[in-house]
């Protein structure tokens, strides 16, 4: 029978509903996907078809986005499994995590005013290794543990380090442009 | 009718017969048609062998419309009525215009988009293009030797959503099927990677006569994705131009020249540009209209010199292109150059240093972009290359929308695949409020008057609630053209009030026909005939590909669906013997809808027999 496009994004692409997923399979999966649904395939057909294609296409491109980025994977496997991460609600941190944010916001600013635009590029970088390390604590708690609040609680730390990315990324973009 | 090819190759209506499609390069100095011919692509020439049409319009005394090199030939003599460069003033308010004053033009400030005013009339941009575009495609169909099924039309990477839509709007007022907007990047990159055999991380730097773009991509097995673009749609081999242009008024201690002087001169600078591509250095006179004489020598050296800030600011979005895509340009195989003006050797010397390797400059890079456009447009108009391949391009600026407090929320950000659709949740903020306005901006600012506005509406109907009661879903969708379109609407209730809004900047449908209807010499019931000509075309192409699905998957569907469908199929026959276009257009209206769900799932359990053949492949 044919897909049911109520199903979940990982279903979509065949793949085993899990945090560790094999990226290069998820790659293909898409690109097979894609390559059957894509408008340009569909630019001599009926309006109907035309329709249908776009809506599958952009579905399968959301489902692609969700499970490449480890943030978005999580917290679409919490929301299956009817978790709420409350990223926007739940402020409530470990201290030493607050503490850590501080002295990144710092150095941060450090840098800026420095109009050090290398020094920018190495926080980056450090920074990466700390997503790193979160995402390996995330990838326990959700596929090993099975630890829904641990794992709620990895996200929101991980959307702190995202915002901090993003600081880094428009500071180095103020310095250049 | 693709879905019809995957399935069942043999049943399309003519399988043998090669349908006419053209790649056009819409360029701010220069324009190009090209098409596939026996399995390669080549640019069609003119009578004269020339395969390049000076992008440049010239109303005449007489009435006429003179495009390319005769108008070209004018436009020192005739500066107000000869129009070059009106790629830069798409989709552009005379507030957008850096240096108003640097064009000889007469602009008159239009809503939307600025005009310019000539003998003629004003001309919006729009028009100045669609006149460029009739000029190719004529010169396509002499040479094909019939009309084009669709055309694939170029547009820098960069291009914001006003500006490809008053790029579509142009090739649909000179006839012209679009049959998709391609950015000229990865246009370029199809024709390099096709002919090369590509796989890797390539970048394309692809400096044109005024806009500049980059684009980072990943070639894999017949997959070209855009990880990342960036660019500057108002920097190119004009502004090359105008330095020497400044560096003649400077060193002649020139003042507030006429019309006429500046074109001379800009042309003796764009001339000057080009000579010093192949010569150490070149001599530029003029003879003005109050008879003083320039002559000078500007030498290779000097060139340099006075442009260097402008090769740096094409390293900017290159670096910035990097970031978006991940990649340090170590990581990057290969650097593609595209446009006229990565002739110029010192650009060349800048890219190569900056990503310690030397640029690729082996196809011809005037034309590499119209041929990469004819390649997507054979393979869009279904004829078949013998491989297959697959083009995932981006949107190039995040969308947004505005929030309290003058602020913009993105919805979408930079550099995602299309199509990509998102939705956002919004709700009142006062008691009893039953309408919100909705506005939608384009760029990466904070603040909503430093992004791009591209529409306001506003969603009515609501019903009165509690303030934070109502749930307004705002649903941003970017098609395949990277072109967007809204819809909002109330879901608490189930009353629903939904719009759809196409940005401002557009030209409605009523104004496209008015400016058809203008430009055809067609009597009135010429075009009513051919009005319903088509219908039936389209009504009984729809028959056979419905009738070809049902062939194919007919078991998708239950016998009560099947009736339906055939008492459709029954409607639009006798909706056809009826030979009113009004009839069959809505019977034709009604099939398509009743055919939807079975198209969705066809095209559902295509892509599942592909997965499973992959991942069958895979074990």
């Amino acid at each position: 029978m044919s897909t049911d496009f109520t199903q979940d994004h990982f279903a979509l692409f065949n793949l085993p509903r899990r945090f560790a997923i094999d990226t290069a399979l998820l790659d293909s999966a898409w690109r097979t996907a894609a390559a059957e649904v894509h408008p340009d395939r569909f630019v001599t057909a009926q309006d109907a078809e035309k329709r249908v294609a776009l809506m599958r296409a952009t579905r399968v491109n959301e489902a692609y986005q969700t499970l490449k980025s480890p943030v978005a994977r999580a917290r679409y496997l919490l929301q299956l499994a009817g978790v709420d991460t409350a990223e926007e609600t739940n402020t409530s941190m470990p201290a030493a995590f607050l503490m850590a944010q501080m002295e990144w916001r710092e150095a941060i600013a450090d840098a800026r005013a420095a109009a050090n635009v290398d020094q920018l590029e190495a926080l980056s970088r450090q920074l990466r290794g700390d997503v790193k390390e979160l995402e390996t604590e995330l990838g326990s708690a959700l596929d090993e543990q099975a630890d829904h609040a641990a794992a709620a609680l990895a996200v929101r730390k991980l959307r702190f380090l995202e915002k901090l990315d993003q600081e880094i990324g428009d500071a180095i973009e103020a310095l250049l442009y | 009718m693709a879905l019809l090819q995957i399935a069942e190759p043999g049943l399309s209506a003519a399988p043998h017969q090669h349908r006419l499609a053209v790649g056009i390069d819409l360029g701010t100095t220069n324009s190009l048609v090209a098409t596939v011919k026996s399995s390669s692509a080549t640019v069609l020439p003119d009578e004269h062998g020339r395969s390049l049409l000076p992008s440049v319009v010239r109303y005449t005394e007489q009435g006429e419309v003179v495009v390319g090199y005769a108008a070209q030939a004018e436009q020192s003599r005739d500066p107000n009525n000869t129009i070059v460069s009106a790629k830069r003033f798409m989709g552009r308010g005379l507030a957008d215009i850096q240096d108003v004053g640097r064009s000889p033009y007469r602009f008159v400030d239009a809503p939307g988009m600025v005009q310019l005013l000539t003998r003629a009339g004003a001309k919006s941009p729009v028009e100045v293009s669609a006149d460029i575009l009739r000029t190719l495609r004529s010169r396509a169909e002499d040479s094909l030797g019939g009309e084009l099924v669709g055309a694939v039309i170029t547009v820098p990477a960069y291009f914001d959503d006003a500006q490809r839509q008053a790029t579509k709007d142009a090739a649909r007022l000179a006839g012209l099927n679009v049959l998709r907007l391609l950015n000229e990047p990865t246009a370029a990159a199809i024709a390099y990677g096709l002919d090369n055999g590509a796989e890797g991380t390539y970048v394309v730097y692809d400096l044109g006569g005024g806009t500049f773009d980059v684009s980072v991509l990943a070639l894999s097995r017949g997959v070209f994705e855009v990880l990342s673009t960036s660019g500057d749609s108002s920097l190119g081999g004009d502004d090359f131009d105008h330095r020497i242009y400044c560096w003649v008024l400077e060193q002649a201690d020139l003042h507030g020249l006429n019309a006429h002087d500046t074109r001379l001169l800009l042309t003796r600078a764009r001339e000057a540009k080009e000579a010093l591509t192949e010569h150490a250095e070149t001599r530029i006179t003029a003879l003005l209209s109050d008879g003083l004489t320039i002559d000078l020598v500007l030498t290779q050296a000097m060139f340099h010199d006075i442009s260097k800030t402008l090769i740096d600011k094409t390293l900017l979005p290159v670096r910035k292109a990097l970031r978006d895509a991940k990649i340090g340009a170590e990581d990057v195989k290969g650097v593609v150059m595209v446009g006229g003006a990565t002739r110029m050797p010192h650009i060349q010397k800048a890219v190569g240093q900056y990503f310690g390797q030397t640029p690729l400059t082996n196809l011809d890079p005037d034309k590499v972009v119209a041929l990469g456009a004819a390649i997507q447009a054979n393979v869009l108009a279904g004829n078949k290359g013998e491989d297959e391949w697959l083009l995932l391009d981006v949107i190039p600026l995040s969308l947004g929308i505005e929030t309290m407090g003058g602020l913009t929320e993105k919805i979408i950000p930079r550099n995602s695949t299309i199509p990509v659709a998102r939705a956002q949740e919004f709700t009142t903020f006062k008691d009893g409020q039953t309408a919100m306005s909705v506005h939608i901006l384009q760029g990466e600012r904070e603040l909503v008057s430093d992004c791009r506005s591209l529409a306001k509406f506003v969603l009515r109907g609501i019903p009165p609630m509690v303030a934070g009661a109502a749930r307004i879903r705002v649903t941003y969708q970017v098609d395949a053209d990277g072109l967007l379109s809204v819809t909002a609407r109330e879901q608490t209730s189930g009353v629903e009030a939904s719009i759809e809004v196409k940005p401002s900047y557009g030209l409605s449908d009523d104004e496209i026909s008015r400016m058809l209807t203008d430009s055809l010499a067609h009597v009135q019931d010429d075009i009513a005939a051919r009005k319903l000509r088509e219908a039936i075309v389209d009504a009984e192409g729809l028959i056979a590909a419905t009738a070809a699905a049902l062939a194919a998957d007919g078991d998708l569907l239950s016998a009560d669906e099947r009736s339906q469908l055939d008492d459709a199929i029954a409607g639009l026959h006798s909706a056809i013997a009826t030979q009113t276009t009004r009839e069959v257009n809505a019977a034709t209206q009604r099939l398509s809808q009743a055919t939807e769900e079975f198209a969705a799932r066809r095209m559902d359990r295509n892509i599942q027999q592909a997965l499973k053949g992959k991942h069958i492949g895979n074990l």
